[in-house]
Order: C-alpha cells, then sequence, then structure tokens
C-alpha cells in the first residue's frame, strides 16, 4: 500500500532526505526515489530545494524527474495496478486485459478511482515476456495474468 | 552590403597539435586530432546536413542527420560524434544514406506545421535548408496523426499542443515549431553557463522546458539570447525579427554597454535594425552575448530623444529649441565670455567613456587646444582612476595584462570586488565555462554574488569581508604566502626589484597583517584567508579579476597596488591564464583614458608637464599646451561651488546621477553659468543645463571602442544620426565655432592624428582594423600585431615594483546615529544610470532600485521584504523598497545606482581615493527605517526635475 502523509513539512524532510544522500556519486535519482517513498510521489516543492542543495538548475532537476514515468507528480491511490504493454504482453492477450480493468475500475490509464483505491498505468515491459500477459500491483509482479486473475487483483483493490 | 553569413562547422574546434589527415569525398582533409568527421568536412569545403550540431556547442547526436559511411566501418555514425581517423574514407553522400536522411526528415515534418510561407523564420530556418538539401518531396506518414502542431485535433482538444510563450519582452518560444533538437538547452548550458532549460518528459512528449515547466520569465532565463540563436527553426525567435521580417544586411560593430565590447553583428532592414547578433569572430566574446547588448538597444529609436539643440538663459526657464549654428555660436560666446571674465582657468569639459576614442580625443584636444587649460576629466575619474595610477606604479602601464580568451587557461582565479555574472556577463559566462572545467575560484565580495555560489559553479573560497577593508584582506594574504614561503622566488629575482621585494615582504610579514589578526576588523575568519592564499599561490596559472569594488574606496589605488603585488609574488605575470585584470564598467574606460581625458595626461598616459610630449601636440595644434595639470571633476564642482569655475561641456556623462553627494554635484552646477550637456537625452545633469547638444548612439555613427582588454574595436555606422550629427561632428563644429581650424572629415583621420602622436597606437588605423578585425594596444614597431597579452618578456616600467600597502580605515565609520555599511553595485538587466536601459523593456526585470538588507538587520527595524524604507547617510536620505536577502551579511545593507528617483548617490559621501580622488561608492554608514513614501528632498527633486525638462512650445516630455 503507498504511504499517504500530509503535505506538511515537505522542505525539511527534503532537507534531510538530501543531506542523507548527497554524498553518493549521482546522487539526484536516489533523493527522488527516497522523496517518492517518504511522500507517495514527488511534491514539486521538492524541486527547487533539491536543484539548491546539490547546486543544480530547477529545469536540470525537473527534467530528471519528468523522464522517469515512476516519479509522479500527484498522489497515487491506495494501490497501484501497472498493466504491460509492450509488445509480447499484446500479443499474449494484453488489450483485453486492459480493457477488462478499465471496464472493472470506471477509469482510464493515469487515473485513479474516485474513492482513491487503485491508480491504473501502463507499464512498458516488466522483463517477464516469457511469461506474458503480466501485471504489477503494488510493487509485486504478476506472470500469466488471465481474466480471472485480474478480477482477483481488482477486488483485493477495492477491500 | 549582405548579411554577412558565419561558417557553422558543428562542433568546437580541437586544440590538438597532432594532426591526422584522412578523406573525405574523395578529397585529402588534415585537421587536428580529435576533430569530429562533421568539422573536417567542412574545413574541406563540404557541408554535411545537420540540425543539432553547432560549433558554439558540444557535439550531441541526436537529429540523425549528419550520418556518413566510412569505408571498412559498419553502419553509418554520425559525422558529429566521430572524431576523425587517419586514412580513414568517408563518404557523405551516399544512396543509402540519401533514403535514411529523407527519411529522418519525413519524421520531422510529419510533426512540423507547414505555414513556411508565413513563418517569421522564413529564409533563415535550417530545417528547411536541410529539407531543402536531402530533397524532401512527400511525407509519407501525413500530418493526421498525433502531433504537437495543431491546438485541436479532429475536433478534439490536442493536449500535445502548447501555446506560445511570449512572456519575455525579446522572443518567443512557439512549442508547435520545436523539433526537439536541444541545442537551445545546451547552448544555456555551455555557451551561457544558466542551465535554465531542459527537455522536460521523454519520447514523443519530450518538449523544451524553461525551468520546471514554468514560462521564460519566470525561469532561471537571463535572457541572453543564446538559445534564440541557437534555434534552428521559428520556435525561439526574436520579437523584432516576428514583426519586422528577415534582415537584408549586416554590418560588424562594438557593444556600447559595458568594458567586456562584445562585437555584434547589426541585422539590418534599410536603416532599421532587426536585431543584434553577437559575432563569433568577435575576439571579446567569442560569439557570447547578454540581455544588453543583445536586445537592449531600443532606447535609440525611444521617444525621449531629443533631437534639436536647445538654450536657455536660466535653468529655471523651459528649453527653447535652436539650430545648430545658433547653439554653437551661444556656447562659444559663453565660453569666451567666462574666459574672459574669470580668467582661462574658469571652464573645462569632460569627456565620455561612453563615447569612441576619436570623440573622446576631441574633446581633450578642444579643452587643451580651444580653452587653453587642462581642465578636462572623464567618467574614469569615478570609477577606474586608482587602476590606472595603481598598476602604472607597479607595472609602468595603466591597464590590465591580459585578453579574455586567457581565461581559458585560469586555474585559479580570483574575483575582487566585481559581479561578473551582473556587471560583465559576457566575461561571467567564459568564467563560468572554465570553472566547470575544474578552475578553482576565490571571491572577495561583501556580499554573497552569484559567482559565488550558481547551478555547477560554487567557490573553493568567498571571503565576505566588511566593506572598506579590501587592502587588510589581499596584504593577509600576502603575509601568508610570504611567511609561509610560498612566493615565486626566481620570478621574483628574474623580474622584480628585489631589495624592494625584501623590503615589502618583511613589511607583509609583521603579525599585524596575519589573517588571525586583521580577522578582528574584517570579520573574514583566518583560516578561510590562508586557505585562499595558498590556493591562490600553489593552485597553477592565478588570475585576479577585479571590478569597482576594488577601487571605489578611500584606499582605491593602495588595492590596486596589493593586487600588483600579488600577481608579482605569485610569478602569475606575463602569460595566458594569469595577470592583473580590471573589469572596466564602460564600453569605452580604457579607451577615454588612453586618449588623454585626464587632467594631467595627455594622450598614451605622458604627464602634462613632459616637455617632449607637449612639444609633439603643440607642433601639430599649433597652440602652446600648459603644463600645469587641470581640475579633476570633484575640483571642478568644488571651484564653481567657489565662485572660479563658470563653464563646462560634458559629453555623455550624467554627473548628477552618476557622481557621489549629488547635493554638492548640483550646488556646483547651479553656481556655474554656462553648463553644455552634449547626450541622448534630457539626462539628471541636463536639469542644470543652459545649453543642450543632442548627441547620437553608437549605431549612428563610425569610430572605436578600446574595451578592457585594451582591444580596440571598429565601431561602424548603421544608420542616419536622428538628431543629424554624430558626437565628434558636433565637436569639431563647436571647435569651429570657437575660432579653430579643424577639418576632419571622417573618424578614421582623427585615429591617424592619434596614432601620429601617440606611441602606444603607432601602427592602428581604420584600415589595419578592417584587415586585423581588432588589435589590442600596444600597437607599434615592436608589437605589429598588438598585445594579448603584456608585460611577457619583461615588465613596461623595467623591474616589476613592490609598494607597501599599510591598511588606514576609511573615515567613514558606523557609529550609533548610522549602524550600517552601505555598498552599492549593478544589476544584469540595467546599465549605469540607466539612461538607456530604462528606456527598453530591461525594465520588466528590474523596475525600480531595491534595498538589499539581512534579515536579521530588517527584524530589528521591523522591516519586511517590500517595504518602503528610509536609507539616511550623513550626506543625505532617500526611499525605496527593501529586499530582504542573505546575501549581504548582517551590518551591511546594499542597492543600484541605476534610477534617478532613487538617487543612490544623495546618500554617498564625499570622500575619495588619496591618490585619484575616485570617489568611496562602496563604503557609506546608514541608518535604514521604515518610511511612507518618497523623501521631501525626492518630492522637491522631481518637481525641479520636471520644470527644468519643459521645452517651450512643446508638451512637457514625458518621462
Amino acid at each position: 500500500m503507498n504511504i499517504h502523509q500530509p503535505r506538511g513539512d515537505v522542505s525539511g524532510r527534503t532537507l534531510a532526505i538530501v543531506e542523507d544522500l548527497k554524498g553518493l556519486e549521482g546522487p539526484l535519482l536516489p533523493i527522488l526515489h527516497e522523496i517518492q517513498q517518504e511522500f507517495g510521489y514527488v511534491p514539486q516543492d521538492c524541486l527547487p530545494v533539491i536543484a539548491r542543495e546539490l547546486n543544480l538548475s530547477r529545469a536540470e532537476v525537473y527534467g530528471v524527474f519528468s523522464f522517469y514515468h515512476d516519479f509522479r507528480e500527484h498522489p497515487a491511490g491506495r494501490h497501484v495496478l501497472k498493466l504491460c504493454r509492450a509488445e509480447a504482453c499484446q500479443s499474449m492477450g494484453g488489450d483485453q486485459l486492459a480493457e477488462r480493468a478499465k471496464r472493472l475500475l470506471g477509469i482510464d490509464f493515469h487515473e485513479t478511482t474516485p474513492d482513491g483505491a487503485v491508480t491504473l498505468e501502463p507499464v512498458y515491459c516488466l522483463g517477464l515476456c516469457s511469461c506474458a500477459p503480466s501485471a504489477m500491483f503494488d510493487g509485486e509482479v504478476h506472470a500469466r495474468v488471465d481474466a480471472d486473475d485480474l478480477d482477483a487483483l481488482v477486488a483485493e483493490a477495492r477491500r | 552590403m549582405s548579411l554577412i553569413h558565419e561558417i557553422d562547422y558543428g562542433t568546437p574546434a580541437s586544440r590538438s597539435e597532432t594532426m591526422v589527415t584522412l578523406t573525405i569525398d574523395g578529397r585529402e582533409v588534415t585537421v587536428p586530432e580529435g576533430t569530429s568527421i562533421m568539422r573536417a568536412a567542412m574545413d574541406a569545403g563540404i557541408e554535411v546536413p545537420k540540425l543539432c550540431a553547432s560549433d558554439m556547442m558540444d557535439a550531441f547526436g541526436s537529429c540523425r542527420l549528419c550520418l556518413v559511411e566510412i569505408k571498412g566501418r559498419n553502419g553509418m555514425p554520425a559525422s558529429c560524434t566521430t572524431p576523425v581517423a587517419a586514412g580513414i574514407e568517408v563518404s557523405t553522400q551516399t544512396p543509402r544514406l540519401k533514403d535514411v536522411r529523407r527519411g529522418v526528415m519525413e519524421l520531422y515534418i510529419s510533426d512540423h506545421p507547414l505555414d513556411c510561407l508565413t513563418c517569421a523564420a522564413n529564409g533563415d530556418c535550417e530545417l528547411q535548408d536541410m529539407a531543402g538539401a536531402v530533397g524532401l518531396r512527400d511525407v509519407r506518414y501525413g500530418y493526421e496523426g498525433d502531433n504537437h502542431v495543431k491546438a485541436r485535433n479532429n475536433g478534439e482538444i490536442n493536449a500535445k499542443w502548447l501555446p506560445k510563450d511570449e512572456s519575455n519582452p525579446y522572443f518567443t518560444y512557439d512549442p508547435a515549431k520545436c523539433i526537439v533538437c536541444s541545442r537551445c538547452v545546451r547552448a544555456c548550458e555551455e555557451v551561457q553557463g544558466t542551465f535554465a532549460l531542459t527537455i522536460g518528459g521523454r519520447g514523443f512528449d519530450s518538449r523544451v522546458s524553461a525551468g520546471m515547466a514554468e514560462d521564460f520569465m519566470a525561469s532561471e532565463c537571463v535572457s541572453c539570447g543564446a538559445c534564440v540563436q541557437a534555434c534552428p527553426t521559428a520556435t525561439l525567435t526574436e520579437k523584432s525579427v516576428i514583426e519586422i521580417g528577415q534582415p537584408e544586411h549586416s554590418v560588424v560593430t562594438t557593444c556600447a554597454y559595458c568594458g567586456v565590447g562584445c562585437s555584434f553583428k547589426a541585422e539590418m532592414r534599410g536603416e532599421e535594425l532587426v536585431r543584434m547578433v553577437p559575432w563569433k569572430d568577435g575576439q571579446a566574446n567569442r560569439g557570447h552575448s547578454c540581455v544588453k547588448g543583445r536586445f537592449a538597444y531600443g532606447y535609440s529609436t525611444h521617444k525621449d530623444r531629443i533631437l534639436n539643440p536647445m538654450v536657455r538663459e536660466k535653468i529655471s526657464d523651459p528649453w527653447r529649441e535652436v539650430t545648430w549654428e545658433e547653439a554653437y555660436a551661444h556656447v562659444a560666446a559663453e565660453f569666451r565670455r567666462i574666459q574672459y571674465q574669470y580668467g582661462r582657468e574658469s571652464v573645462g569639459g569632460i569627456t565620455s567613456s561612453r563615447c569612441t576614442n576619436e570623440e573622446t580625443y576631441l574633446v581633450q584636444k578642444l579643452v587643451r587646444a580651444g580653452f587653453g587649460n587642462n581642465n578636462v576629466d572623464t567618467c574614469a575619474r569615478v570609477c577606474h582612476s586608482p587602476t590606472g595610477y595603481g598598476l602604472g606604479q607597479a607595472f609602468g602601464t595603466s591597464a590590465g595584462t591580459q585578453n579574455f580568451d586567457s581565461v581559458e587557461f585560469t586555474d585559479v582565479a580570483v574575483i575582487i570586488g566585481a559581479n561578473p555574472t551582473d556587471g560583465h556577463p559576457v566575461f561571467g559566462s567564459r568564467l563560468k565555462k572554465r570553472l566547470r572545467e575544474g578552475a578553482k575560484l576565490i571571491v572577495i565580495d561583501p556580499r554573497r554574488t552569484d559567482i559565488v555560489r550558481s547551478p555547477h559553479v560554487e567557490a573553493a573560497y568567498h571571503l565576505p569581508l566588511k566593506p572598506g577593508t579590501n587592502v587588510a584582506i589581499l596584504t593577509s594574504i600576502a603575509h601568508v604566502i610570504v611567511t609561509e614561503g610560498l612566493a615565486d622566488e626566481a620570478f621574483i629575482r628574474e623580474r622584480c626589484d628585489w631589495s624592494e621585494y625584501e623590503d615589502w615582504a618583511s613589511f607583509v610579514a609583521e603579525p599585524y597583517h596575519s589573517p588571525e589578526a586583521t580577522e578582528a576588523y574584517t570579520g573574514v575568519p583566518a583560516d578561510l584567508v590562508r586557505g585562499a592564499a595558498r590556493l591562490f599561490a600553489t593552485g597553477g596559472n592565478g588570475a585576479i579579476y577585479y571590478g569597482l569594488g576594488v577601487t571605489e574606496h578611500s584606499q582605491g589605488s593602495t588595492t590596486v597596488m596589493a593586487i600588483a603585488n600579488l600577481a608579482m609574488v605569485t610569478g602569475n605575470i606575463g602569460r595566458p591564464g594569469v595577470g592583473v585584470n580590471p573589469l572596466r564598467g564602460q564600453n569605452n574606460v580604457q579607451g577615454s583614458c588612453d586618449m588623454g581625458s585626464f587632467p594631467h595626461e595627455l594622450p598614451g598616459y605622458r604627464h602634462v608637464s613632459d616637455d617632449a610630449t607637449r612639444e609633439t601636440f603643440e607642433k601639430l595644434w599649433g597652440v602652446e599646451i600648459s603644463n600645469e595639470p587641470g581640475l579633476r571633476i570633484p575640483n571642478m564642482l568644488d571651484a564653481a561651488v567657489d565662485g572660479t569655475f563658470k563653464g563646462i561641456y560634458i559629453q555623455g556623462e550624467d554627473i548628477l546621477q552618476s557622481d557621489p553627494d549629488t547635493k554638492h554635484v548640483a550646488a556646483g552646477l547651479a553656481a556655474m553659468e554656462c553648463v553644455v550637456v552634449h547626450d541622448l537625452f534630457l539626462n539628471e545633469t541636463a536639469n542644470y543645463a543652459h545649453v543642450f547638444l543632442p548627441g547620437s548612439t553608437f549605431l549612428e555613427k563610425d569610430g572605436t571602442f578600446t574595451n578592457a582588454e585594451r582591444r580596440i574595436n571598429r565601431v561602424r555606422k548603421v544608420m542616419t544620426p536622428k538628431n543629424g550629427y554624430a558626437d565628434w561632428e558636433v565637436t569639431q563644429k563647436l571647435a569651429q565655432a570657437m575660432g579653430m581650424n579643424w577639418n576632419y572629415r571622417h573618424p578614421s583621420e582623427i585615429m591617424d592624428e592619434i596614432a601620429a602622436t601617440t606611441p602606444s597606437f603607432a601602427l592602428v588605423s581604420y584600415d589595419y582594423l578592417e584587415k586585423m578585425g581588432s588589435v589590442q594596444w600596444p600597437c607599434n614597431e615592436k608589437h605589429p600585431e598588438g598585445s594579448p597579452i603584456m608585460h611577457v618578456d619583461g615588465f613596461v616600467r623595467g623591474k616589476g615594483k613592490f609598494i607597501r600597502t599599510e591598511y588606514v580605515a576609511t573615515d567613514e565609520r558606523t557609529g550609533p546615529r548610522f549602524p550600517l555599511l552601505l555598498t552599492t553595485g549593478r544589476i544584469l538587466s540595467q546599465y549605469n544610470v540607466g539612461a538607456q536601459t530604462r528606456r527598453t523593456d530591461n525594465v520588466v526585470w528590474h523596475a525600480e532600485d531595491r534595498l538589499e538588507i539581512h534579515p536579521h538587520d530588517a527584524e530589528q527595524r521591523g522591516i519586511r521584504d517590500g517595504d518602503w524604507i528610509r536609507l539616511a547617510s550623513r550626506a543625505g536620505e532617500t526611499t525605496l523598497r527593501s529586499l530582504i536577502t542573505d546575501r549581504v551579511a548582517p551590518g551591511v545593507v546594499y542597492t543600484t545606482f541605476h534610477h534617478p528617483t532613487t538617487q543612490a548617490n544623495v546618500i554617498t559621501t564625499d570622500f575619495s581615493d588619496w591618490a585619484t580622488n575616485c570617489p568611496e561608492y562602496k563604503v557609506t554608514a546608514v541608518q535604514v527605517m521604515p518610511s511612507n513614501g518618497p523623501s521631501d528632498w525626492q518630492q522637491d527633486y522631481d518637481e525641479q526635475a520636471r520644470q527644468s525638462r519643459r521645452i517651450a512650445g512643446k508638451l512637457e516630455a514625458a518621462e
């Protein structure tokens, strides 16, 4: 489950995270990961703080942040369901699976159910092509997903 | 005349000395090792198609157009990222390459608007050129798919489309036309060093993003224009090009703002200036530019420009427009009357560091030959006169020792009392580039300026000294170098006077100069001083760059000498990458000093008491020249107040706003009987003038400027003077009216006279400058190609002179009434008194002067950010709004002096440098308190200025 923290002391926490990690070689990605871990997403207020501390420009930090789809600008639902949309999974029925998931949840990709339970996202390859179609639910991978498996995942998320 | 097209070699030149020979399209080419195949091809005149490459930036390899085939190698490598190798055979055009390139272009064009005919870049679009070059005839993918081009796709809103960003006053960003080549992003990083741009997103979602997907104005953008210049399409376009259209001819000229002296191509349509584009062959700027030179030229056509001469009896009268002849006759009669009535010494002139060498030369000639005295001075009095004196004493010449290219070889740069990223932005960019390559930086400044820490640049040491303690800090650094045995003894024995060195060394070695001892009054922790001293002495090529934070003190000349001592004691003189480099404030400060603008010096820094020099000029001019030095600006004002100085001709300087202690300046001017102001606008000084002669801009005349590196650059006329005459013509007509037989037909004839009389300019002529592009003086028999670096084989004066530099605190001290220290400076977007930049869109960045104050001092006084505050010194008081920042230390406040309504110089005092009278602008004891609005003085001043700008028969000039 994703952790939701109130947006209280964003800059204070960011500073602490940057302080912890800035000694690493190439600290920007680890810092962004840690921030996403901390807040469940990357509050945009963090970026200028990171930029200042690492002596980068705001643009550079934004460029890196926006390059990776996994860094989110807004909080996700309590659960995140990612369906692989890459070639192997598409050829093994990924399209139908995606349609089913959208219908079951009543949302499109990149959306969150109104009750805040699930965010649905496409992903391009989970590296499980040999057992396609695949999905990822709250960071856990699921292979050879069929309609029943999907229903079970959605039910789990809805709970 | 036609448009100057500069060759773009695609990638930067290699510095290697090893040469490599290869074959490109059957032609043998020899280039330095490390050169890209693309550049080698261009060297041989073979243009490889490209979109993302430019020789201002490193190769990137993203556009996939510049592919080539190499015999024996697989695939099609990008020619920009592939270095040459000996013996390879490269083909730039094969059937396979043509197919691939056409396919790539099809992809580009499938997501690009087809509005070429109405596009602002039509005729100047590399995408268009490449479509032609690859023979694009058809786009197989069509235009209907996903795109960034149309606001609506089949009636539905296209989320990928973004509207134009027109927030910057000078250029627009139209994302619909962007091909995401990253040239703008790389220009911002590699050329300018600001890092304000990035590519947001990835894949088809990739967009050029200013800051965090903000508009350009909200981002870190400094509006230098490098991105606009780099853009191969109409995505980033000057608004002037959108408005006017493409230029049809261009002329290379020199920027008239700061002392860097950048070369620009003035791109014209007829007599209309379309845009200024930095010239890559410009040896000062190498294709760099800043917001002022690149964009802020609108003042030249501003409605405030006065185009007709004007005269009035009393300064309380409205102005009366007269003919030029009446104006000249009036001035000549008045000056003759005054001299008859009050004596020969009762009139004088001020030359301008904004005008050309030729014009400056004429003004001092008018004073010396026409007025018959040496009462001539220049605005360098208030900025770099201590440089002239200090360096003259130590090295034997009054100028910086290096060229700007030298910074590319610097290992440790020391910046003292200068703010290059604001005051000298192009040098700032070039320095930042070197710092990103690993050079170290030491900053000595009371303020944490941007160069101390900004993206990818961080000073190894910042010594935030208390204003006024420069000499103490520099002597402390010398103490560390001498006592820790870091002096370069071999250099000193060879180049300097050893006994003077020994005397100086024993002086600085005194314990009271140690960092531990000086810490008490400089406020800089001793270990920082020691660290900085060690780094400078042992870090390789050490170069010192300094500005007005050094000179504008009561010990300005002493500080310059202390800097010279540091350079000599560490052996950092006489080769690339080292030296002592004054950053000159105005475009032609160097030139105006060279041209004999000082009351004690004839052109070429030769004292008026020197008989041989006087004789040269006396013979040529047919007059006798006084061997007594004349009055300096402050002396003229003092004499005016005393009633002995009555008339002055001021060319292109606004002494009322720029000189210290405004009230004293005003009193001096008010006491004179004939004040002649020769300027573009009714400036603040003109409020006290009796005659106004309209001036011309740098775009309207021929001449030369000499920049901070002693480089004599041509200024070329691109349009007819709006006022009818170039400034040199006005001075000449005035001289003629006074009975002088002057008949110069062109400024080149004035330069010929300068060359004939001044040894360091002996070989300079317009023909020679045309041939060389520019030269750095001395340019004579001994140095026919000029002198990029001085003192190479020994100091000009013979042996370098070490001079004791005893710290003497200024008389301006803080106390209970005035507990804070005020220091003043510049900001990037505005220039000097702002007469020009305030009349451009640059005001969007800096609409008013603000007082920077530390949060601690602000809180004590109950001041919030943006509050109106009263700033008072013992000289006067003014009001302005506060800016709370920790850039300044507690106890120090800072403001700029760009706006006449603030008049920071009402506050500054009449203390000045002991040797040269350069005013102590940088230290004033002040008090700061909340306020409700403008002070009485400001209100009176506004009213007086408004009254004084009335022109009879015209509506009040709008200001």
